[in-house]
């Protein structure tokens, strides 16, 4: 009954029947990911279809139940790929609640301003992609050259670019150089111009709104049910955000509007993405701002020497640090035990870390909460009824990501 | 507002001793309830006016190889009107464990209780379409489940012992 080696089975009478079995993936260049969905169809109209994961399964909750807290977090840049710095700050966060660390403001602003253009970054792939796939290519031409801006300004802040292990438990690894702060002001100035662009070129489009209004819509209700969240369930009215819920991260200082939809299909979910790269925007504005008013010019790190990784240059030539660093490294540091379930903004929603310590070096029990993996099981119901080629951008609008899917 | 205690005190007065653990930790109420009631006080938490627990965050499993029930259920639940969180833990005895389906209830739980059935093995009884979800079909075991190392200790093809892949450090490890 749970076994079975074969993947797709013919059913009796298959051959005789009027509808044809469609399988869309895994590897299809209209699904942008490893998606396999094996849908039902009456001509063009989906009938019924089933969505196959797994495909990059890579057991991170196993590899994490065997390695010491600090090298987690490249597990964690894998899971959503398209905002890597979100999950890192996610699991820095979990653990430094565990840890009962305190973080310095400029620290979280830091933060902040490194999530907030992750998710920006995510939202542009999310939305221009969804251009490309309604026809419309140069939306993405113009708009896909800053995710590539954001990924300059990471590399200077950490070095590399899309997993990019930002940050460490306690703090940063290093501060924002120069050249970052000028990237970054860049960014903040040519990016809205763009935007706007953007914007101009979809909002009112006719052929756009042909394409995705009252397209793959879900109701509050039903969203709710299969535990949407983030963009995906605001675009339905809910307006449920991890950052104004439970602040993370220094969130209750800033001043920030949700965005919401009211339909819940496609077009909603595409204004209340783009609605969210402004609030970011803003966000940053707002963040740099107070950075500028903190008395705190140097801190980028908690002082908790137990568990900051000490710089390198100073483990070669300072005793204290080359005895936390060993301490770090072969795990003799003190956890507590315990059980904690934290959660952060995602670009997709909710991103939680249910984390149960028994006091060794690896975590008991990890177990990450994947908005993805949630809310792509509605896929099937969401397309029911539409056009195939009306599931392809319903699939792309969900910013469903392969990575997040399968942990 | 809703608050812990209010949450704790309606779910003992009605399950009594089935209200097996109650603590607070890290400021999340964390109850564990004996399986037998767990669909019904899941449904009280869910629909009763007071309580309103009605979004599922998170559904996950747990193996605990030194205890005599040895493996447990974890759902996360919120409040998104009182914004409270909660978390229910059921632990459960016999192998292959078995525990209620929470599908009638949450939609969103039926691939969450996919994955745990494909991780820790655990049966949930009612579940429509209980089967792998990550792992191949062909696969005859729990991965998750302690007793599996990491690695595959009877491989001899690595041999670099200071990086823990010795089969001796790797059970060390666990």
């Amino acid at each position: 009954m749970l076994t079975g080696s074969q993947h797709i089975r013919l059913e009796e009478g298959s051959l005789e029947k009027e509808t044809i079995t469609l399988n869309i993936g895994p590897t299809h260049p209209a699904t942008h990911g490893v998606f396999q969905n094996i849908v039902e169809v009456d001509g063009e109209r989906i009938i019924k279809g089933e969505a196959t994961i797994g495909y990059i399964h890579r057991a991170f909750e196993k590899i994490a139940e065997h390695r010491p807290y600090y090298q987690i977090t490249p597990l964690t840049d894998r899971l959503n790929y398209c905002s890597a710095p979100i999950n890192n700050m996610g699991w820095h966060i979990t653990c430094e609640k565990l840890l009962g660390i305190r973080i310095p403001k400029r620290v979280d602003y830091l933060r902040v301003i490194i999530m907030e253009l992750a998710r920006i970054a995510d939202h542009i792939i999310c939305n221009s992609i969804l251009g490309v796939d309604t026809g419309a290519y140069s939306g993405y031409l113009y708009l896909f050259q800053f995710r590539e801006k954001i990924y300059e300004i990471w590399e200077e802040i950490c070095g590399s670019r899309l997993t990019t292990n930002i940050g460490r438990i306690g703090g940063l690894e290093r501060d924002f150089n120069d050249i970052a702060w000028r990237k970054l002001d860049e960014f903040l100035k040519e990016f809205p111009r763009t935007l706007r662009d953007f914007e101009k070129l979809f909002t009112r489009n006719r052929i756009f709104l042909d394409r995705t209004v009252g397209v793959g819509a879900i109701s509050a209700e039903r969203a709710l049910n299969y535990g949407f969240t983030g963009p995906n369930l605001r675009a339905c009215g809910v307006d449920y955000d991890v950052r104004v819920f439970n602040p993370y991260s220094s969130y209750e200082d800033f001043d920030f509007q949700i965005p919401v939809g009211r339909h819940g299909d496609t077009y909603d979910r595409f204004i209340v993405r783009n609605e969210e790269m402004w609030q970011s925007l803003s966000i940053i504005k707002q963040a740099v701002q107070k950075l500028e008013q903190l008395p705190d010019k140097t801190s980028f790190h908690a002082d908790t020497p137990h568990y900051y990784l000490p710089p390198k240059e100073e483990v070669y030539t300072s005793m204290e640090a080359l005895i936390y660093h060993f301490k770090i490294v072969m795990g003799e540091i003190p956890v507590p035990k315990g059980e904690i379930y934290q959660a952060v903004e995602g670009a997709n929603g909710e991103l939680g870390f249910y984390l149960i310590s028994e006091g060794g070096r690896t975590p008991y029990r990890l177990h990450f909460r994947r908005p993805c993996f949630i809310y792509y099981q509605a896929f099937p119901e969401m397309v029911q009824g539409q056009l195939v080629s009306d599931a392809i951008i319903t699939l792309s609008s969900l910013n469903v990501i392969a990575g997040e899917l399968d942990a | 507002m809703l608050t812990n205690e209010k949450v704790l005190q309606r779910l003992t007065e009605r399950f009594g001793d089935k209200v097996l653990d109650a603590r607070v930790q890290y400021g999340m109420m964390s109850v564990t309830l004996d399986v037998s009631v767990l669909m019904e006080a899941m449904r009280l938490l869910k629909e009763d006016e007071a309580l309103q627990f009605t979004f599922l965050t998170d559904l996950c499993g747990v193996h605990w190889p030194d205890r005599e029930k040895k493996f447990e259920v974890v759902y996360h639940l919120h409040n998104l009107r009182s914004n409270l969180r909660l978390r229910i833990k059921t632990p459960l005895a016999g192998d292959p464990p078995r525990c209620p389906s929470l599908t009638p209830l949450w939609s969103a739980a039926n691939w969450m209780e996919r994955e745990t059935y494909d991780f820790y093995g655990i049966i949930f009884e009612g579940h429509p379409n209980l089967k792998r979800i990550l792992n191949v079909d062909e696969m005859t075991i729990f991965p998750m489940r302690k007793e599996y190392p990491l690695e595959d200790n009877t491989r001899k093809d690595k041999n670099d012992e200071m990086f823990g892949r010795d089969p001796a450090l790797i059970r060390a490890d666990l």
